[in-house]
Formats: structure tokens, sequence, C-alpha cells
């Protein structure tokens, strides 16, 4: 009895392992980087988001301050909670489009450019907030949904390379793809500044670069598709630890 | 949208090495580049780095095109008295920016 305890114990360990962070299929001094905040160019966008956060804008004269307070208070663990369903609007919709979203209705201000460097900021300042703490995506009816369309299309093939997500990232990841290896495809990390970008970009940006590799058609920024997509990560990545601002080749 | 983040202890005793890390936001756009247009993008580096202990220049730096964006520049100096660190970045198109930083030097 104590044996089969133990032995389901040690079987569910190594489930939980299966999963392992971009940030381990990394070289040691990238993975440095990305610890260390006094290396991390990510947090020059952190600066200018959180710089943001106490800006007045829109007709209404108020800042994300004036309502919400201290980030690090009222912010902690929001990020982990994205996508969620917007009741409102009758759609799920991610972090960046939930800012735009307040920024519209609270703000009566204009909304920010998506992928632009003020809403990556915010984006990047509001996640940091919630860093070590684990993925916990909605429960709700309508955020449910939006995920099991996403895992329809991580499991559709698409492109004229016909490759599905799961073909990939799950099937073939510690692989190599010419130069790279092929990592689990968790998102837990974003926004990341990405060195071959050069800059911070979302996971929107991201999840366009892949399907732009797989020669498929590529959604809009903002499209559904790519929000249900995010929503479908987030309850593949349920439980990891969220690591925004991740650094990533 | 100018940053520069510095990183560096703000006390130290006499004679003790400190380490100051720099970084600064900037495209370091090398000049060999097309854009979406097909046309080359013209050239946008910073220069040059200079740090100024009390006025005394204790760093500096040549940056050229094979610089990534956003430079990040680590280095050592020896505390010698308390004062003021200065940070100049300059480059093309007239790119100007300095940044201070105080620093407590105690007897050793």
């Amino acid at each position: 009895m104590m044996r089969a305890a133990l032995l389901m114990l040690v079987c569910a360990a190594a489930v939980a392992d299966e999963r392992r962070s971009g940030s381990e299929f990394m070289s040691a001094s990238t993975r440095a980087m990305q610890r260390d905040d006094t290396l991390n160019p990510g947090m020059l966008w952190i600066g200018s988001g959180e710089a943001q956060w106490n800006a007045a804008a829109g007709k209404s004269g108020k800042s994300c301050a004036s309502c919400h307070g201290d980030a690090a208070r009222s912010m902690r663990g929001v990020a982990a909670r994205f996508p969620a369903f917007d009741a409102a609007s009758k759609t799920a919709v991610n972090l960046a489009q939930r800012i735009n979203l307040c920024r519209e209705r609270k703000q009566q201000a204009p909304a920010l450019k998506l992928e632009g460097e003020e809403l990556l900021g915010l984006e990047a300042y509001v996640t940091m907030q919630s860093r070590g703490m684990p993925v916990a995506p909605p429960q709700d009816a309508g955020t449910r949904a939006a995920a099991a369309r996403g895992r329809q299309m991580y499991l559709q093939r698409i492109g004229q390379l016909n490759l599905s997500c799961a073909q990939c990232h799950d099937q073939h990841w510690g692989k190599r793809l010419a130069g790279s290896t092929i990592p689990q495809g968790h998102a837990a990390a974003y926004p990341i500044y990405r060195l071959e970008w050069q800059a911070m970009g979302s996971l929107q940006r991201r999840l366009r670069n892949c399907m732009s590799g797989v020669r498929a058609e590529i959604p809009p920024l903002g499209a559904r598709e790519l929000v249900d997509l995010e929503a479908w990560l987030a309850v593949r990545d349920k439980g990891m630890a969220m690591e925004s601002p991740g650094v990533r080749p | 949208m100018a940053r520069a983040l510095i990183h560096m202890p703000a006390t130290a005793k006499k004679g003790e090495v400190i380490e100051i890390r720099a970084l600064i936001g900037h495209p370091m756009e090398t000049g060999y580049r097309p854009g979406a247009d097909g046309r080359v993008v013209p050239r946008d580096i910073i220069r040059k780095f200079v740090c100024r202990y009390n006025g005394e220049q204790v760093f500096g730096a040549e940056l050229h095109q094979a610089i990534s964006a956003n430079p990040y520049i680590g280095f050592f100096t020896i505390a010698t008295e308390s004062g003021t660190l200065e940070f100049t970045w300059e480059g093309d198109n007239g790119f100007a920016q300095t940044e201070k930083m105080q620093l407590t030097v105690s007897a050793a």
C-alpha cells in the first residue's frame, strides 16, 4: 500500500517533469540574462511601463494607478489569469487587449497600438507583477470555449509545410530545427525580450512567427484565432511559473 | 523614449573595486539593412560611451555597427572618494544622453 502510494508519487513527479520551460533549452548565458534584472534588457520596457502606469491618460485624466493603486499589490497574479472571457465584448481577450479596453472604457483614451512599444511596456510591467506565480487560466465557460477552439488549432495541420503546433512542440521537442532546439512551446515567459528581435515582443508576435515559418496564412494581431491559441496555451501551461520578462534567443 | 538603467552600489569602502552595469535603450541600426520599402535604413548607432568619476574619465568605449540594440556595458572601477559618476552616451543624429549616480565612499 505504502509502496503503491510512493510509486504513484514518483509517477506524478515524472509526469510533472515532462513540462519544461523554454528557458531550460537556452544557453547558460541567455539564462543568466533572464535571471538577473540588471542584465535583462526587458527591464527597459518595464521601466517605461511603470512610468505609463502612473501617467494620466485620456479625457478622464486618470492613470492606471488612480484606480488600481500600487501595481505590485493590485496586479499580482492578474497576468496569470489571462486570456479571459470579457462579458461586455462577448469574447476572450488577452492582457494587452484588456489594457486597451480599460483605456477606452475607463480612461476614455484611444486604444494603444497592438505590439507597439507603449502597450508592450504596460503589458510587461503588469505581467512582471505575477513573476513566480503559477499560470491559472479562468474556468468560466467563455474562456474554456476559447481554449477548446485554441486546442483544435494547436492540433490542426496548417500551411504549405502542413505542420501543426503539436507536431513540433509535443512530438519533437528537444530535437533540432536547423540550429535551434525545439522547445515545448510553453508561453509563461511572455512578453519576452527576444535576442533575434533585439526587442520586446508579445506571444502573438511569436505565434505569427511560427505560422509564417510553416508558410500558413497569418491572422492579424489581435485576431480571435490568436487569442484562442493563447487561451489553450494557458491551459496547457497551468501551474507553471510565470517568468516574464523572459529572455529568449 | 531614451531609457537607461544603471546598476551600481550606492556605498563602498575606499579602495574597493565596484561593478557598474549600464544598459540603454537604442535601436543600433547598422546602416546595412534594407527596410520594408527595399531602401537601406540609414545608420543610427551610439558611437561613444564615457563614464566620468568626479569629472575624471574612468571608462570609455567606442561602439560600432556590430553591437546589438540596447547595448549593455559592464565594467569596474575603484572607489576612491564620495561623489558623482556621470555616464554619457553619444551617437548619430545628435543622440546624447547623460545619467548621474551618487556614490558614498567610507574609510576602509
